[in-house]
């Protein structure tokens, strides 16, 4: 018996690191938002590794918190240890990781969500969409109940037709024997969606008492940590270190000589996986040479004994795990207590989406996160972000939001994901953003705090405290620009200790910090500030000087991007009759349906003589419809 | 979109005397002005003609004289300022000019670019926009596959072998980026950084040498011979010419009377130049001037200086020698069949270590050593034209020039101490601009290559 169960402006199905995102920023945008999870004590599970951030990942969490998100606020009052990676590489790759505690992660990210204006929580089992004339109006529930809205948001992660795989045993499940979700996989492919499958894993978890601590190293946490969300406040706090270890000749043996019995090398699993968390009896084929691979046990959390065995990653048998990992320095006793297992999932082809990451054949529908092909809570957290904004602003008629790839990892993430689809779960590398320059940690808010505020994620008194460190900023840098230093014996003395040259003739002051080894402490010495300047706005003077010329090459590739940006394509294009384009490029430009010419050219199978002539042809619409 | 410059020959290649440069976009006038003495293009009157000489700004060199037409937007045919540089040197010249300009500021125009340009401003009407489009597939197809034509098997594969060394070191690069706590990656250092684009670029700098090489090839070496009247030049060029069968064609310029003829000397091709001049009035100084000659010399790629054995030396051979001393020559003491009145020892003095060859023309003795001393001269002694691959391709050439620059910016951010992830820009940059040769500038494989190359994972 379907009954109305309630009318909303947004719904979002599921409650992962994209669900909380994407139902924070509808509900923050004033859209009155549904989150059905199927589990309320799992909201924000972290499934596989018990940590956030790093590389590029690391910015996503900060661009999440400059617009508004909760991540980097959640994960700032729940980690256990804190690094800042890359520190000693140049300032656009440096990045912050943490060590989560889990369960007090999910508890703080349900108490955040609970707190909300215009959110409602409710445990349920979305099986169906209802869909009238190609536009999504709600869903309906396994119990039952049919909830309308103007805009759905669909947030799966890995549980659509999960399939967990441990050796020769494979069952239907979502992660951590959660209940998977059959019926809405088919749904959607009744609705004439392109699914494919995916695979993943994730190591055993091993019991923190049955280690052997003194046969492993201790990677502790920094000494003074920083944060995530530019709203907390610099702490200390006691840190629990994580441990490394190695596997060895004998480990390699065990999974040498029981390969065929592992689900991914029998021919059980046919999803693809990702290059770039290889399980372990991956990496022992493909690099067979290697006499050892890396192993961190890293703690689930403060109020728990299980430990994370970070690098084995596996589907083996039970029975071989346990061998496998009592092949390891320092785990010779360890108890296991949950097994490693792959899981195969549906995912949606990417290229079926719009930038805003609404479906391209179905109004007001969106989806983010796994779901779309993606791998790590930060990315699933950066487009949960996106279609809660944009699931918002459809349903309320506001302003949308599409970050291009010079504002933000999340904008080159989902151009990625929609321009170029992935034939394996996608992750975000550093590599990736061509821009990555711009694209830094540290200067998240300063890209995008405008944005969150014009749309109604940051409030007001956040924005002003913004304000003022863009002016202060702005006015320390005009007085290092302005102020002269001049050569004397006390600064050659200071240089000649920092292996500077000396300096013979006067400089302004912001020139002399554009030597490698001079820093703003040095300077304020000889051209001392008139007001205390906060460490963070140091850091935007230094890094603006330091690097301008970098900066100013990429401003200007930018700027080259932008124009083809800004060239449209109209969405009744016929490509099919445009004499000229390559069949290639036809199907290519069919499928994905680019926005811009900028996009089109991104496209693989799209040419430049392609884009030529697509220009050519979108000229001439023009010119048509003037005269 | 047209924000930049770009540039062509807007003549068929090979076709006509006359070869034409063309410049279209906001810096045409100025980067036209930058290598043109005449008139100031910047301050010139649009729709005019002026007459002058392009020079080398780096060299000082004089390249050749032209005629500039300047058309100012929009009355043009792009609807942008248009220069157009007029010449007359033949194809040699046409290219020598495009590389300046290119050097100078300019981009090489795409197949049909100036077409194109000239739609997207609005200057072809919308029933010629088909044509537009067909135009710049066929000639993008047709480029392509000339410019594959070009690109020999040996030379891709060096290419390619090329990007593989640079793609790995940014592979290494990103791994200690994006995978910090890797111990089984080690880090990458400035010095093996340093040491591998360096690598990289003296290849590209021998490929535009033999670049160079290739072009001699193709264009012949300009060839001068030169010295007192009746010293022999007239038989010199005449057994040349018979000796090796010459191909001789005329290419009437407006401004001097050239012939050029071409002889092959065992598979290297000269260039004879200013052989009228040998032949009107036997003595090109007195012809045209010491200042003149000098110049005219300096043109040439190889000097034959052709003295009596039968007299003794005389100022004016020695007035010849001084101005020959620093180009590329080779003294031939002709008449050996007659008596030794020439000073041997101090003609080796003057010639400064360039080879000496003894001939009698009269009696063909000599020649063989000449030929050789000639293509050692260029190729080591060891000719082996049909075997080597030269990059000729213009479109080539000047990509690798590009992709040498950004090694050398790289190259500087190591000296400056710029971090790693700085410097890789640069390199990745080199990377893609060689791809661009090969016809292959896919990003995603980077990311292939980090997978590949490294064993990463959780």
């Amino acid at each position: 018996m379907v009954y109305d169960a309630g009318h909303y402006d947004v719904i979002v199905i599921g409650s992962g690191h994209a669900g909380v995102e994407a139902a924070n920023a509808s509900a923050k945008r004033g859209a009155n938002t549904l989150m059905l999870t199927l589990n309320l004590d799992m909201i924000a599970y972290m499934p596989c590794n018990p940590s956030i951030g790093g590389p590029a990942k690391g910015v996503v969490v900060r661009e999440v918190d400059a617009l508004g998100g909760l991540m980097g606020q959640v994960i700032d009052k729940t980690y256990i240890q804190m690094r800042m990676l890359n520190t000693r590489k140049g300032p656009a790759v440096r990045a912050l990781r943490a060590q989560a505690d889990k369960p007090l992660y999910i508890a703080e990210m349900k108490h955040q969500l609970e707190k909300l204006d215009h959110l409602t929580i409710r445990q349920a089992m979305v099986e169906k969409l209802i869909v009238e004339d190609g536009v999504c109006k709600g869903v309906i529930t396994e119990t039952g109940a049919a909830y309308y809205a103007k805009s759905v948001v669909i947030t799966t992660g890995t549980f659509m037709r999960g399939t967990v795989n441990i050796g020769e045993i494979s069952y239907q499940s979502g992660p951590n024997n959660q209940r998977p979700s059959v019926k809405l996989s088919e749904n959607l492919e009744e609705l004439g969606f392109k699914l494919v499958r995916f695979k993943t894993g994730t190591p055993p978890r091993i019991h923190s008492k049955s280690i052997d601590y003194s046969k492993t190293e201790i990677q502790p946490g920094d000494d003074q940590p920083g944060h995530f969300s530019y709203e907390t406040k610099d702490k200390i706090i006691d840190q629990i270190p994580c441990w490394l270890t190695h596997t060895n000749e004998v480990t390699h043996k065990i999974i040498d000589d029981n390969l065929s019995l592992s689900s991914m090398y029998s021919g059980q699993i046919k999803g693809a996986g990702p290059r770039y968390c290889p399980s372990i009896e991956d990496k022992v084929v493909r690099f067979h040479d290697k006499p050892r691979h890396q192993i961190f046990l890293e703690p689930e959390g403060r109020e728990t004994e299980e430990v994370y065995v970070q690098g084995l990653s596996t589907s083996l048998p039970e029975s071989i795990q346990e061998k496998m990992v009592r092949s390891i320095a320092g785990l010779e006793k360890a108890e296991i207590m949950r097994s490693g297992y792959a899981i195969e999932y549906d995912t949606v082809v990417p290229t079926q989406l719009w930038p805003t990451l609404e479906v391209k054949n179905i109004k007001g529908l969106y989806t983010a996160g796994q779901i779309n092909g993606t791998s790590g809570y930060e990315e699933a957290a950066g487009q949960g972000l996106i279609a809660g904004i944009n699931a918002a602003a459809s349903a309320l008629n506001i302003e949308e939001l599409v970050l291009d790839r010079s504002q933000g990892y999340i904008g080159v993430l989902i151009d990625d994901l929609v321009t170029k689809g992935t034939s394996e779960p996608y992750r975000l590398l550093t590599s990736r953003a061509e821009y990555r320059l711009l694209l830094r940690h540290d200067n998240a808010d300063i890209r995008l705090t405008e944005i969150g505020y014009r749309l109604g994620l940051i409030d007001e008194e956040r924005y002003q405290k913004f304000q003022t460190k863009l002016t202060l900023i702005k006015e320390e840098q005009e007085r290092l620009q302005k102020q002269t230093i001049k050569p004397s014996d006390e600064l050659n003395v200071a240089l000649e200790k920092v292996n500077e040259s000396h300096l013979k003739e006067p400089v302004k002051a912001l020139d002399l910090m554009r030597r490698p080894e001079i820093d703003y402490s040095f300077i304020t010495q000889f051209a001392p500030a008139d007001k205390e300047i906060p460490n963070d706005v140091i850091e935007q003077i230094e890094i603006q000087a330091k690097y301008s010329g970098y900066i100013e090459k990429s401003l200007q590739q930018v700027d080259r991007m932008k124009k083809m940006e800004e060239k449209n394509i109209p969405e009744n294009i016929d490509y099919d009759a445009i004499s000229g384009l390559k069949e290639e490029a036809k199907l290519r430009l069919k499928e994905v349906r680019p926005l811009s010419v900028g996009q089109a050219s991104r496209i693989s199978g799209v040419n430049p003589a392609d884009i030529s002539i697509l220009l050519v042809y979108i000229e001439q619409g023009k010119i048509a419809t003037v005269s | 979109m047209n924000d930049d410059t770009i540039a062509a020959i807007s003549t068929p290649l090979g076709e006509g005397a006359i070869g034409i440069v063309r410049l279209s976009g906001e810096e045409a006038v100025k980067i036209a002005n930058r290598i043109f003495t005449g008139s100031d293009l910047t301050k010139v009157d649009s729709h005019t003609i002026h007459y002058g000489k392009i020079v080398d700004p780096k060299t000082d060199e004089m390249i050749e004289e032209v005629m500039i037409s300047l058309m100012r937007a929009p009355k043009t045919f792009t609807r942008e300022d248009v220069v157009e540089i007029n010449c007359h040197g033949g194809l040699a010249s046409v290219n020598r000019l495009l590389e300046l300009v290119l050097e100078r500021g300019a981009r090489l125009a795409e197949p049909g670019e100036f077409t194109k340009r000239a739609f997207l401003n609005g200057r072809i009407d919308l029933s010629q926009a088909e044509a537009v489009m067909d135009l710049i597939r066929a000639k993008t197809d047709k480029a392509m596959d000339v410019a594959i034509k070009q690109l020999d098997g040996k030379l891709s594969k060096l290419i390619q072998r090329l990007r593989q060394n640079l793609i790995e070191t940014v592979a290494h690069v990103e791994v200690n980026i994006d995978y910090p706590e890797y111990d089984d990656v080690e880090e990458m250092t400035k010095g093996v950084l340093l040491e591998k684009t360096t690598d990289v670029y003296q290849e590209i700098e021998k490929l535009l040498l033999m670049a160079k090489q290739g072009k001699i090839l193709r264009e012949g070496i300009s060839t001068a011979i030169i010295g007192r009247p009746n010293v022999g030049k007239s038989s010199l060029l005449n057994t040349l010419v018979q000796e090796n069968k010459a191909i001789v064609t005329d290419i009437p310029g407006t401004t001097r009377d050239i012939i050029e003829e071409y002889v092959n000397i065992r598979g290297v091709p000269l260039r004879l130049i200013d052989t009228a001049g040998i032949r009107e009035t036997e003595d090109i100084v007195e012809k045209i001037g010491v200042e003149r000659s000098r110049q005219a010399l300096k043109e040439a790629d190889l000097i034959l200086l052709v003295l009596n054995n039968n007299e003794t030396l005389s100022d004016q051979d020695r007035q010849l020698f001084e101005l020959v001393n620093d180009l590329e020559l080779i003294v031939l003491i002709n008449k050996t069949d007659l008596a030794d009145k020439l000073a041997r020892n101090e003609v080796e003095q003057l010639a400064n270590g360039h080879p000496i060859v003894s001939t009698s023309l009269i009696e063909e003795r000599g020649i063989d050593e000449l030929e050789e001393a000639i293509t050692s001269l260029f190729f080591g002694g060891q000719l082996e034209s049909a075997d080597i691959s030269y990059v000729s391709n213009v479109r080539h050439i000047q990509l690798l020039k590009q992709a040498m620059s950004a090694l050398d910016e790289a190259k500087s951010a190591i000296d400056l101490g710029m971090p790693l992830d700085l410097i890789q820009i640069d390199v990745t940059r080199a990377w893609s601009i060689l791809g661009e040769i090969v016809g292959d500038t896919v990003h995603d494989s980077l990311i292939d290559q980090l997978f590949s190359q490294f064993c990463l994972g959780k």
